[in-house]
């Protein structure tokens, strides 16, 4: 049965040429649709998952009443949040305003364009692919941005000035590592990328790219413990604090959906995205993408919430140095090994990550509980 | 015919944005009008091929600068009564005309060459060999790059003193 499918699946780039009847480009239409689906059905499944898998790791139950498991959750919390009512507050800037969630949302979808199920099967094999989703994803901050002005609340502009920090910040480390995975493929586009992966996984000759770049990601897409821009306790909601019914839903949806964005890639670039035996592809990539929201949500439960100043100098002490070391290492191996690394690399990689990851956390200090203020 | 369509309206957008920017009051309002001129800017490098250029124009001027002016507009005090004319308005105007004139002059008179060579489809090698290539433009990117790193410093000490 899975192999039928997984023809299908290959096959589908080959078999829908543009010169289809009607001259419609069948390809893009039929990838859209899958690209959309899979989102939003991956968007449900990581909010029921995280809820589900927080409530076990903190020894609770978790929401299990609508539908088999408490699958349907999602949906009722969707409805739910659909009949709320719609207030814009009266100071608010209120094109701007409604502007922002569309703006939250839509790049986070336009990633999908590049991200390969199979071999081939995408919507769009750029050949900046790893370039067109950082750009894309860099959008989003920008919507962020918006609804913390247009407000005109002070505790949602505090939370879009805390965004900015974090995403400026935090986006060195995760292009650099990105950079990485570009050095060693020589190329930029995915589905070139996980081919390259066919036989190991880059997670074993970059351990410390996958590290790096897990830890911004999660900072990048304000995953706790990196929350600071929507802190409950401190600053009520941060940017989207004034917004309620659909336009709170977009919100919601588009923070799920970075965080399905942001597994995706690293699914992609580290874990060999489709690549893998017996099953067919796309279902690899699935479960690899649910595997790295996993990770994130284990490290939710397990860490508190840091503060800004650790923020900022664990993105510009920590991980942005470890980043330029690790890029130019491997500069340095790809250089003497123009035609592939030789397996032993793997530990020598390994023990560099190590060694670094120790030696760095020795060197910086967060500063236990104190703030050093001039 | 697509492609002409497809620059017309990027074309039309980056003009309108332009001049939101200068226009609206509301300083918010300009710098987002300057984020949707920069994305359809983008939008016209897609149209002549370049590609990386394009994603490097959203990453850099859209992901980064604009977000800096944009945090550079929420630090300022009094920002909330916009961008106040005074009596400069029409001397800046001529100003603007007579650049806008040259500028007209200067596109319309030039001899463009056009180049017969069809245009490369992976232009991210290309553009590296030629930036970073011995022969190629090395000294300057070298060069900006110090420049930069200078002005970062300096930056910095300026920022300590107090």
């Amino acid at each position: 049965m899975f192999t039928g499918i997984e023809n299908a699946f290959v096959n589908l780039p080959q078999a829908l040429k543009a010169d289809w009847p009607g001259n419609v480009w069948w390809h893009w239409v039929i990838f859209t649709l899958i690209a959309i689906v899979f989102f939003l059905g991956s968007v449900i499944m990581f909010i029921f998952m995280e809820r589900r898998v927080l409530a076990k790791m903190q020894a609770r139950i978790g929401p299990n009443r609508i539908g088999p498991f408490g699958l349907l959750q999602a949906i009722a919390d969707a409805v739910k949040v659909l009949t709320k009512e719609n207030i814009t507050p009266s100071n608010a800037d209120k094109i701007v305003f409604w502007l922002a969630p569309a703006i939250v949302f839509a790049p986070v979808l336009m990633v999908f364009a590049v991200v390969p199920f199979a071999n081939g099967a995408v919507l769009a094999d750029l050949n900046i692919g790893i370039l067109y989703a950082i750009a894309i994803g860099s959008l989003s901050t920008i919507g962020v941005f918006m609804a913390g002005w247009s407000s005109s609340n002070k505790y949602s502009t505090l939370g879009a000035m805390r965004m900015v920090a974090a995403v400026i910040s935090y986006e060195m480390p995760i292009v650099l590592t990105f950079a990485t995975i570009i050095v060693l493929t020589g190329s930029m586009s995915l589905n070139d990328i996980v081919i390259a992966q066919g036989k190991y996984w880059f997670i074993f000759s970059q351990p410390l790219g996958f590290f790096l770049a897990f830890v911004a990601g999660c900072a990048e897409i304000n995953r706790s413990p990196f929350d600071l821009m929507e802190a409950d306790s401190e600053i009520v909601a941060g940017f989207h604090t004034e917004y309620s019914g659909m336009k709170f839903a977009m919100f919601y949806l588009g923070e799920y959906g970075e965080a399905v964005v942001m597994s995706t890639i690293i699914a992609t670039l580290f874990l060999g995205g489709w690549q893998g035996p017996f099953l067919p592809p796309f279902v690899w990539l699935i479960g690899k993408i649910f595997f790295v929201f996993f990770l994130m949500i284990w490290t939710r439960t397990t860490l508190p919430r840091v503060r800004i100043d650790q923020l900022m100098k664990l993105a510009w002490k920590f991980l942005f140095p470890l980043a330029l070391i690790n890029l130019f290492a491997t500069g340095l191996e790809v250089l003497t090994f123009p035609n592939g690394l030789p397996w032993y690399f793997i530990p020598v990689n390994f023990g560099i990550g190590v060694v670094l990851v120790l030696l760095w956390s020795r060197l910086y200090k967060v500063g236990w509980g104190r703030i050093e203020i001039q | 015919m697509a492609l002409t369509i497809g620059f017309y309206l990027l074309a039309f957008v980056t003009i309108g944005a332009g001049l939101a920017v200068v226009i609206l009051k509301d300083v918010f309002r300009s710098a987002l009008a300057l984020v949707l001129g920069l994305v359809a800017v983008a939008g016209i490098y897609i149209t002549l091929n370049a590609d990386f250029l394009a994603g490097a124009q959203i990453l850099v001027y859209v992901g980064a600068i604009s977000i800096l002016l944009i945090l550079g507009i929420m630090l300022t005090r009094e920002v909330q009564q916009g961008s106040p004319a005074n009596k400069y308005k029409i001397p800046s105007f001529l100003v603007s005309i007579v650049f806008f004139g040259i500028m007209c002059f200067v596109i319309l008179q030039s001899p463009w060459k056009e180049s017969t060579v069809l245009s490369t489809e992976p232009t991210t090698a290309k553009l590296a060999t030629t930036l970073f290539s011995g022969n190629g433009y090395i000294l300057p990117v070298e060069i900006a790059g110090v420049l930069l790193l200078a002005a970062i410093i300096g930056a910095i000490v300026m920022a300590k003193e107090k």
